[in-house]
């Protein structure tokens, strides 16, 4: 019972890994990016690539994607959010799902429909554990569960401390006041964008290394991210990490009580947070302002 | 503009007091061009009920196609483009459609009753549903709609008559002699296309779709008037859960098999979506017209494969960044075309004559 918590635990950091991206940029501009898991995915197949074909160390790899997934975050936010934002909310939820319809087909058409993994670059490492009282614990999932919370709270440090971080805040609280004061907004949303893209960019290489994917893992990517945020409720360091665990342990669970329990047993508790948030209050993500208040 | 028309309209339709001030200004509720659309339509209908006459098989095969995709998108633009609530998972109910039908078939009620019977059962199950998802806003409704699918989908896999992924045969069907079923099958598609485009047409003509076009432009606004925002929702969603649950029928009995990552696959969702932002979100003719375009890429380009979807995804972003109003909502606004009038014309008589441009119009 106690491993299979502490699995589920560590299973929980991923999803509060691959949440942060996507809470993050919502937090910012309002927008739910339906491309997110697409993103993690394409991560993923290009730190494959790097170390499948020019031979590179996983971990140099990871990092040489790192700004790439920057990069395609600054443009994805000059091309697809910014123009799509002035036209409301429906655009950007017919844009980005166009987005992820692209990207899901780019990634099958380059890479092909097999099934990869990053587990063979890690070499033993993949397969490495921690004897704790008997019980074996992944070094992998104890490593991708320190990424997420060093990612969390380097990037509320990042918001709450720094001038970019206020910058940040500022056009998220009202970009045209923001502008007024100085700020430049259009460069603080397209930075903030960035960051969710580094974001993205780890939980990709992190899904790599703990399991396997395929082009149109995106999908299910989208699904867990989403509801790790929402479970969580608030983009802090302690909501992101409380609702992803609970997803972790969630699913677990429910794949212990039946062999399909697994994800009904995540869908299950997202709704019931839902529901309870239905009736105790507030149920949108809450904004920046707010979360970093 | 379409705001302020949409409140005068109310406000003509429920207090007498309006109706008393406005005595000398008349509503059209039909134009000319309409009257004739509506008549094309019906001849239209009638060739199509007798083509089984003249055509074959192939032909009413590839018609089933049309006519489900018809389904899909004109309750997904009622639910997306004139309630504001755009679902991703509307396959949920696709596949909840075809489930159905094969239970119920298996619990012995004859093949084709179940088809319907199916998506009435479904369209009872969103009613529930509604009340909690319908809270949800935006980016958040649209992807609790896609969890809601997944969901939907783990339940169905979970029935042992559907043997998880395997999947299972509509077997009632192979009783029935093959041209007779594509026969049944086609005309029912037929009729149901038909009956969802005037369900929608007649529900955009009444009260309920006066409120819809004012939540369509401003759903604050709409609320201020005196508008029910909730329960206007509520009736379009299930609607749209008919629509989606019935055409999970029809695809099932044209395609005999069910199996289930086939019917709740969100490729169904990227389809739709597709049809209803190139034929005009929000736009009565529109999500027809966009049905109507995909189905012709589809039959031309579907051999094509990831490229075809590449093409599908990519024109779907470059349609919402540049043309969000879609081919029918630029010929509409360009050159003032409607054929079909769903809203209302206020005209002052003594401008009556002078036509287009004289009074407020509310159209759809």
């Amino acid at each position: 019972m106690i491993d299979i918590l502490l699995q589920g635990v560590l299973l929980g950091g991923y999803y509060a890994l691959l949440a942060v991206g996507l809470a993050f940029l919502y937090s910012i501009m309002g927008i739910i990016n339906l491309a997110h898991g697409s993103f993690a995915v394409l991560a993923a197949y290009l730190v494959l690539a790097m170390t499948d074909s020019l031979g590179i160390n996983v971990w140099l790899a990871v990092l040489a994607v790192l700004p790439i997934m920057a990069v395609i975050g600054a443009l994805v936010d000059r091309l697809i959010f910014e123009p799509v934002q002035k036209g409301g909310q429906l655009l950007s939820v017919l844009a980005t799902f166009g987005l992820s319809v692209v990207i899901d087909n780019l990634i099958f058409q380059i890479w092909g429909a097999n099934t990869r993994t990053l587990a063979n670059a890690l070499g033993d490492l993949a397969w490495a554990s921690w004897e704790i009282g008997g019980l074996w614990v992944g070094k992998v999932s104890v490593y991708i569960l320190l990424a997420a919370v060093g990612l969390l709270t380097g990037l509320t440090l990042l918001i709450a401390r720094t001038p970019l971080g206020r910058a940040i805040r500022a056009t998220a609280t009202d970009p045209d006041t923001a502008g007024l004061v100085g700020v430049d907004a259009r460069r603080a949303r397209t930075i903030a964008s960035a960051l969710a893209f580094v974001a993205i960019g780890v939980a990709g290489a992190a899904l790599g290394m703990r399991t396997t994917f395929t082009p149109y893992a995106g999908v299910t990517q989208l699904l867990f991210a989403f509801q790790a945020a929402v479970i969580g409720g608030s983009t802090s360091v302690r909501g992101t990490l409380f609702g992803g665990i609970t997803l972790g342990l969630a699913q677990t669970l429910g794949a212990t009580i039946h062999t399909q329990g697994f994800l009904i047993g995540g869908h299950l508790v997202f709704f019931a947070a839902l529901f309870l948030r239905l009736q105790f209050g507030t149920l949108r993500l809450p904004k920046l302002r707010r979360a970093a208040a | 503009m379409s705001l302020s028309s949409s409140l005068s309209n109310l406000s003509t339709e429920t207090s007498p007091m309006a109706q008393a001030t406005t005595a000398p200004y008349r509503v059209r509720r039909w134009t000319p061009r309409a009257k004739i659309t509506v008549l094309l339509f019906a001849v239209a209908v009638a060739a199509l009920a007798l083509a089984p006459a003249v055509t074959g098989a192939a032909f009413m095969d590839r018609a089933v196609a049309l006519f489900v995709y018809i389904l899909l998108a004109v309750t997904w633009n009622a639910l997306a483009g004139y309630a504001g609530q755009v679902s991703v998972g509307q396959q949920g109910f696709f596949g909840l459609g075809a489930y159905v039908t094969i239970r119920l078939s298996d619990a012995g009620l004859p093949v084709f009753p179940s088809l319907v019977v199916a998506a009435l059962v479904v369209g009872a199950i969103a009613l529930p549903v509604s009340f909690v998802m319908l809270r949800l806003r935006e980016g958040e409704f649209a992807i609790g709609m896609w969890v809601l699918a997944t969901l939907f989908h783990l339940l169905v896999n979970l029935d042992p008559l559907i043997q998880g992924e395997t999947g299972v045969s509509l077997i009632a069907l192979n009783a029935v002699p093959a041209e007779t079923r594509n026969l049944v099958i086609y005309l029912m598609a037929l009729v149901s296309a038909v009956a969802v485009i005037s369900a929608m047409f007649l529900l955009l003509r009444s009260r309920i779709g006066a409120a819809l076009q004012a939540i369509r432009d401003d759903e604050a606004a709409a609320h201020s008037v005196g508008v029910n925002v909730v329960r206007t929702k509520q009736v379009i969603f299930v609607f749209a859960a008919f629509g989606a649950a019935l055409a999970g029928a029809l695809w099932l009995a044209g395609n005999v098999s069910f199996q289930p990552k086939a019917y709740f696959s969100v490729q169904w969702m990227a389809y739709t979506i597709f049809m209803v932002i190139v034929g005009g979100i929000g736009t009565f003719e529109g999500a027809i017209l966009g049905a109507v375009v995909f189905f012709l890429l589809e039959t031309f380009l579907g051999g094509y494969g990831v490229w075809y979807l590449l093409v599908l995804g990519a024109s779907a972003i470059v349609m919402a960044l540049g043309f969000p109003q879609g081919i029918w909502g630029y010929l509409s606004s360009r050159h003032g075309l409607s054929l079909v009038m769903v809203g209302r014309h206020l005209e002052a008589p003594e401008t009556e004559k002078s036509g287009k441009g004289s009074g407020w119009s509310a159209d759809g």
